[in-house]
């Protein structure tokens, strides 16, 4: 029983993981590193709490969070690939843009920096998020396999020079990608604030954006491999939530950080190669200049 | 020359005036946002105490990242540096209570400066030995850091007498002095530390033969190996370094501040560490005034959620964030000064 509940609950936290490690695999295999994953869960997470508040439709609310979070992701790729700026230090200032912006605009619109108003249970989703990820994941995969432009996305990280050659542009590539994996990212954003929970709270990602980053490494930069990673921290939350004032003898309780800070530890390990090795798309970071 | 001074200069003013002109959007004027924030940074002896305050530790954070940078390494880890630099002279001070003047405050700045340094050490042996991306792997430890840091406030240390998570009170001779010129405003000998600490960062990168072969490192790892420079060894030392100044905060902080180690105190100064550098062009005396200017944004913002209806302390991480990307955002400078130029071509043109 309990098992059940907590495979159950693992499914459930995964879910933001799996669509943000997508998001970050799109963006990254392209040759763009995505540390502004969290920034763009943050936003899409506000957008989505917000627009289903506003109009009671959470699907109304999803496409908010997907157009937000493209927005945001498309102001990231003028940053890096317009103009040149670092892919780290770029990516860091729209983490910091999306904290302060979220509750700015939520105390313009609600009057409250804290969080944005409580949905019902009618403006929420019960299951859908879950199939929606797993579809995502699998045709995210089939994609970039099997249709050109998903192999596109990929020489676009590997090998720049030779998609080049062959008459594709680098930055237009990377331009989409950037922007597809910000449609994900915002999509991961949603299913915190109107899955998960019933509102947007401030903060609220609280380091998922970099726990599905470290998915993305974990997983080697691939769809599937990076899903079984999710389900590997999601475990770790759930087993952290379940663990929570639980008391083993004498009144002492589990140390839950050592359970929370399980997957960031596993991600030095590998990145280390001390569990396998984690080999990164080769031009990732690199900006592409036309020779 | 003068090009590299003014850019930064003239990217922050204009990052500054974006983050101005958003605050239309709440129903507030501009000019008056500014008049408040620069009032509230510098109107009393106490509003300017607690800007330099808060430019203390992030003098510290910018040095810290500047450091690594010069080893052509990105240290996003002053957070978790600075978490247990903190952690560390908390705990000294909690177990050495009755450790007399001199040496319980030397005590604590070393425990700090040694915590970090280990730590920022870590992800230094990784990339140096390992070869692993030391961008992720800082990333990863401020977490962990965080993680390690809650679990001793809650199971080893905790204050029992407190509702707050943190430790106990450190000994009382652990504090450094405060500076009653500013009043209340925790303003303690520690700004004097950061001073002197960015004066050693100078000499250190351009007086000393380790300064130069970080130097030498971070412009061309090839060629320093070509000259007889161990990069692997200079990285781990750079990391360690900018490891131990990042936990330098735990000075201003726990021995200058709040006598114990409290869950949360930073407001990322780890991060804004990156700002403060990038504005300062990991130069140490950029490095003081970026912190300066940063500093005062994050008190001058602290004051908006009163005299304001909208607008909130939350602008300050607009604003940084702004500052950044202009900073940061070399190809539109280059572009736009290519474009001034040829402007001014073609009209010289006409004029002949």
């Amino acid at each position: 029983m309990i098992l059940l509940q907590l495979i159950e609950s693992t499914i459930r936290v995964s879910t933001p993981l799996l669509l943000a490690a997508v998001g970050g695999i799109v963006c990254e295999r392209s040759g763009v590193i995505n540390i502004a994953l969290e920034g763009k869960m943050l936003i899409g997470a506000f957008a989505a709490a917000a627009v289903s508040h506003l109009i009671g439709s959470p699907w109304i609310g999803v496409g908010a969070a997907i157009i937000f979070g493209a927005i945001t992701a498309a102001f990231y790729a003028l940053i890096v690939i317009e103009f040149k700026a670092d892919q780290i230090v770029a990516g860091t200032a729209v983490n910091m843009l999306a904290v302060g912006l979220t509750p700015f605009v939520s105390k313009i619109m609600f009057d409250s920096t804290g969080s944005t108003p409580a949905l019902p249970l009618s403006s929420r989703f019960q299951v859908a998020p879950v199939i929606i990820s797993w579809l995502v994941v699998i045709m995210v995969w089939a994609w970039m396999k099997y249709i050109p432009t998903g192999r596109w996305v990929r020489f676009a990280g590997e090998h720049p020079e030779a998609l080049e050659a062959s008459g594709i542009s680098v930055r237009a590539v990377r331009w989409w990608s950037v922007i597809a994996g910000g449609c994900f990212a915002g999509l991961a954003g949603s299913t915190l604030s109107i899955f998960l929970a019933s509102s947007f709270s401030r903060n609220m990602t609280a380091g998922r954006g970099f726990i599905a980053l470290a998915a993305v490494i974990f997983g080697k930069w691939h769809p599937l491999y990076a899903a079984a990673a999710c389900l590997f921290f999601g475990f770790a939350e759930a087993l952290q939530i379940r663990l929570q004032g639980v008391t083993l003898w004498d009144g002492v309780s589990v140390p839950v950080q050592f359970i929370q800070i399980m997957p960031y530890v596993a991600t030095v390990f590998v990145l280390a190669g001390f569990i396998g090795r984690a080999r990164p798309p080769r031009s990732l970071g690199l900006p592409f200049k036309k020779g | 020359m003068k090009v590299k001074i003014l850019r930064p200069i003239i990217a922050a003013m204009s990052g500054i005036a974006i983050g101005l002109i958003i605050v239309t959007f709440a129903g507030e004027n501009p000019w008056n946002v500014f008049r408040i924030l620069v009032k509230s940074a510098f109107g009393t002896k106490y509003d300017l105490g607690m800007t330099l305050f808060y430019s203390t530790p992030l003098v510290f954070t910018g040095l810290s990242v500047a450091v690594a940078f010069r080893a052509g390494l990105f240290n996003i880890g002053a957070e978790g540096q600075l978490t247990m630099g903190a952690l560390a002279a908390a705990a000294v001070g909690i177990i050495f209570p009755e450790l007399g003047s001199p040496w319980a405050p030397m005590l604590g700045v070393r425990a700090a400066f040694s915590a970090g340094a280990c730590w920022g050490a870590i992800p230094g042996w990784l990339k140096a030995r390992r070869g692993a991306h030391e961008v992720i792997n800082t990333i990863m430890l401020n977490f962990v850091a965080a993680g390690i840091s809650s679990w001793v406030v809650l199971y080893l240390l905790k204050n029992t007498e407190s509702q707050n998570p943190e430790t106990m009170p450190i000994g009382h001779w652990y504090f450094v002095r405060h500076l009653e010129f500013f009043g209340d405003a925790p303003v303690s000998t520690a700004l004097f530390l950061a001073i002197i600490v960015s004066l050693l960062v100078s000499f250190f990168l351009w007086r000393t033969v380790l300064g130069f072969e970080i130097s030498a490192v971070g412009c061309n790892e090839k060629a320093a190996r070509v000259a007889g420079i161990d990069p692997g060894k200079i990285q781990l030392l750079a990391m360690a370094l900018a490891g131990g100044l990042a936990g330098l905060v735990g000075v201003s902080e726990v021995l200058g501040n709040a006598g114990k180690f409290r869950i949360g105190f930073s407001p990322d100064f780890g991060f804004m560490g990156i700002a403060v550098a990038l504005l300062g062009r990991n130069n140490p005396t950029g490095v003081v005034i970026a912190a300066l200017l940063f500093g005062a944004l994050h008190k001058g913002t602290s004051d908006l959620d009163l005299e304001t209806e909208y607008v909130t302390r939350d602008l300050s991480m607009v604003l940084q964030s702004l500052v950044i990307i202009s900073v940061a955002a070399d190809g539109l400078w280059d572009q736009l000064g290519t474009a001034i130029k040829r402007k001014f071509r073609r009209d010289f043109a006409s004029v002949d």
